[in-house]
């Protein structure tokens, strides 16, 4: 018995011809008369314009209004006013308005100042290893990156280079090498055979979570009582602005770090393929990994080591900014990094005026809010992430 | 990194970079495992393989699983180094030629691969320009497409006929529509090869004939070359001009399916009884599974 049982090429003069010869309906040259053939299907220039644009003008008034708000109400006029008078350096004469040029310039400015560039290393890093680890839900807190980073600043203020004038400099460092550990133990853990399942990605950041906390934990338990507690308060994420010239120091060195990250938006781009993809259209994939695992280490270190663990930022933005403006990261990354400057700077901003006289960490705020949000990707949009 | 050639006249430019246009691959003698050294037991992944890839043919790599035709068609495109013996492309040394220059000219669409995030499939098939356009030091890595990078991602969308998906995003697709959008991104590259690795395994029929018309247009009307990985035989025989049966890591036949495809091998190579008859239309070998299992000791 010889019968082709099921075979498609049993009748096969009838199946194979059509497809054949309908080969023919394929326009080999049309796209040469067309001037914008993809028009709403990939980015421009002009639509990059536009979004982010409008994302900064956003800021903007965003950070004006929470620089009004907080204990003491600060019209718009004033804020001006005192800007400006501050600026060309002129002198005040009424004490209340010193007050509230105190309030202003050495509290609320630096704040949200530190707020909003927190907001977009986190959410920029969130991007950048979603990319690298093909994985929607990457982010430098559930991956345990903050909590490598946070043992490394904790043991840093435990030998007591935290209290020294190095301090400044050495602390994010020191965050940046635990970071740094974190990041390539998740990867060597989670990493088989040129893949990366998103759930053992998830899950060997879960065990670093757990060891790191464990440690930290017994860092703070054995240090003096007052700087233990001032250790838990940092923990839980608190944006207490430092002085002018640290700020400024840490702006630029973040800045430096944002803009080695926003010189890899194509190659990001091509990641998300895959890694073997990648390769094969021309990209140094181990260099470019290299790279963008530095930087994410060296921004999540130097993050942590001024505003503690801020969680869910890195995660939340970039896929909620992915769902409205789509995937290509040279819009996404700037993008997110704006909307995620935005949201801490407001999350902030509630923190220290929702429960007044007492103030939330904003980390608490960001993790109420994430948390849910990484459930309900986890349970209810499967099938995105498989 | 020999040449730098800037987007427009790479075309012209390698043309003449490349002294042999006969023989698309010449490989000599290439063992290759994984690590860098075969290990105490000695088991080369491809051992002592010698085969050459004609300019403009369709060849196909069968062979049954773990046979090495995966790490084979890596070896083509650049993906892994082979630990002893030599390939080149089109008379030159592929490990002479940088990164670019490769993608440039040899494009590879691996077994399933698919952007991890909803890009659109316009976008996705850009990717495959990414090889040819410019990286200014001071373009901070944005890279615009320009009108010849639209225009040949339109004509390779065009060619997998997926032109009215360009707006969908590549996560919402059938299985059939990603894998078009995928090999159109690897037209899109413009390149003188196409490796596929199983590039018809979770298609339909429909869609299995589609690509593989296609794939023999393009080469019979542009010259591209073709290799193509595949474990349907009757696929190979159809639409290759050659086929290359491996066997545990190295090269059991080489030639026309009708020569390759003989009961007595597919029994060697495969350790089955299979049966083989004309296809009605071509007259090209046919395989047909037999309806019971015959129990075979080789």
């Amino acid at each position: 018995m010889i019968p082709s049982t099921g075979h498609p090429t049993s009748p096969a003069s009838t199946l194979v011809s059509p497809p054949l010869s309908s080969a023919n309906r394929h326009p080999s040259v049309p796209a040469t008369g067309q001037e914008r053939p993809f028009q709403g299907a990939i980015l421009t220039p002009a639509r990059w314009c536009l979004i982010m644009g409008s994302l900064s003008v956003v800021a903007m008034i965003l950070a004006v209004v929470c620089l009004q708000l907080g204990t003491q109400y600060i019209g718009f006029g004033k804020i001006i006013g005192l800007l400006s008078s501050a600026l060309f350096d002129q002198a005040m004469d009424n004490d209340a308005l010193k007050t509230t040029s105190v309030i202003l310039l050495q509290v609320r400015l630096p704040r949200v100042f530190l707020g909003f560039l927190v907001g977009v290393c986190l959410a920029s890093v969130g991007v950048a290893l979603q990319a690298l680890l093909r994985n929607p839900l990457a982010d430098p807190y559930v991956l345990g990156v903050s909590s490598g980073a946070a043992l490394g600043v904790a043991v840093a203020v435990l030998f007591g280079i935290g209290t020294t004038v190095l301090a400044f400099s050495l602390l994010p460092v020191c965050g940046f090498l635990g970071g740094l550990v974190a990041l390539l133990v998740v990867y060597r853990m989670a990493a088989t055979y040129d893949r990366l399942p998103i759930h053992s990605v998830l899950l060997a950041g879960v065990i670093l979570n757990a060891i790191f906390s464990a440690l930290i934990m017994f860092i703070t338990s054995i240090m003096e009582p007052n700087r233990s507690f001032g250790m838990m308060a940092w923990l839980m994420g608190s944006l207490t602005a430092p002085a002018y010239p640290a700020l400024a120091a840490l702006s630029v060195y973040l800045l430096i770090g944002l803009f080695l990250l926003f010189k890899q938006v194509r190659v990001l781009n091509i990641l998300a393929l895959g890694e073997e993809p990648a390769r094969s259209l021309g990209i140094d994939t181990e260099r470019a990994k290299r790279v963008i695992f530095l930087v994410s280490a060296l921004l999540t270190g130097a993050v942590v080591s001024v505003s503690g663990m801020i969680g869910f930022i890195g995660m939340v933005i970039p896929h909620a900014v992915r769902l409205v403006i789509g995937a290509d990261h040279r819009l996404l990354l700037p993008a997110s990094a704006l909307v995620g400057g935005i949201v801490l700077m407001v999350a902030d901003t509630m923190a220290r005026t929702v429960f007044v006289p007492s103030e939330v960490p904003v980390g608490i705020i960001t993790a109420l809010a994430g948390g849910p949000f990484f459930v309900y990707l986890l349970v209810w949009r499967k099938d995105r992430l498989a | 990194m020999r040449s730098p050639v800037g987007p427009m006249g790479e075309a012209d430019a390698a043309v003449g970079a490349y002294p042999d246009e006969h023989h698309a691959y010449d490989v000599q003698a290439a063992s290759f495992c994984y690590g860098r050294s075969p290990g105490r037991e000695g088991r080369w992944v491809l051992s002592d393989v010698s085969l050459h890839v004609e300019s403009g043919e369709i060849l196909g790599i069968v062979g049954p699983n773990g046979s090495g035709k995966t790490s084979l068609v890596k070896l083509l495109a650049k993906l892994a180094v082979p630990q002893r013996g030599t390939l080149s492309l089109f008379g030159r040394n592929l490990a002479d030629l940088s990164r670019e220059e490769t993608a440039r000219t040899v494009a590879f669409v691996p077994q399933e691969s698919a952007p991890a995030f909803p890009f659109t499939v316009a976008e996705t098939v850009l990717m495959g320009r990414y090889p040819h356009r410019s990286q200014s030091r001071w373009s901070l890595g944005f890279g615009w497409e320009d009108r010849e990078d639209c225009a040949a991602a339109a004509q390779a969308m065009a060619t997998m006929d997926i032109g009215h998906l360009a707006s969908r995003a590549v996560t919402d697709l059938s299985g059939g529509e990603r894998q078009r959008a995928m090999i159109a991104c690897a037209l899109a590259q413009t390149p003188r090869v196409l490796l596929l690795d199983e590039p018809t395994a979770f298609l339909d029929l429909q869609h299995q004939l589609e690509i593989c018309s296609v794939l023999r247009r393009l080469t019979d009307e542009q010259g591209l070359t073709v290799v193509i990985v595949s474990h349907d035989l009757n696929l190979a025989s159809q639409y290759c001009d050659r086929i290359v049966m491996l066997r545990a890591g190295s090269v059991y036949a080489m030639g026309m399916p009708s020569d390759v495809l003989s009961v007595d091998a597919l029994r060697t190579v495969y350790g089955c009884e299979v049966l083989i008859d004309p296809h009605p239309e071509s007259g090209l070998p046919r395989i047909t599974l037999p309806r019971q299992v015959v129990p075979l000791r080789v």
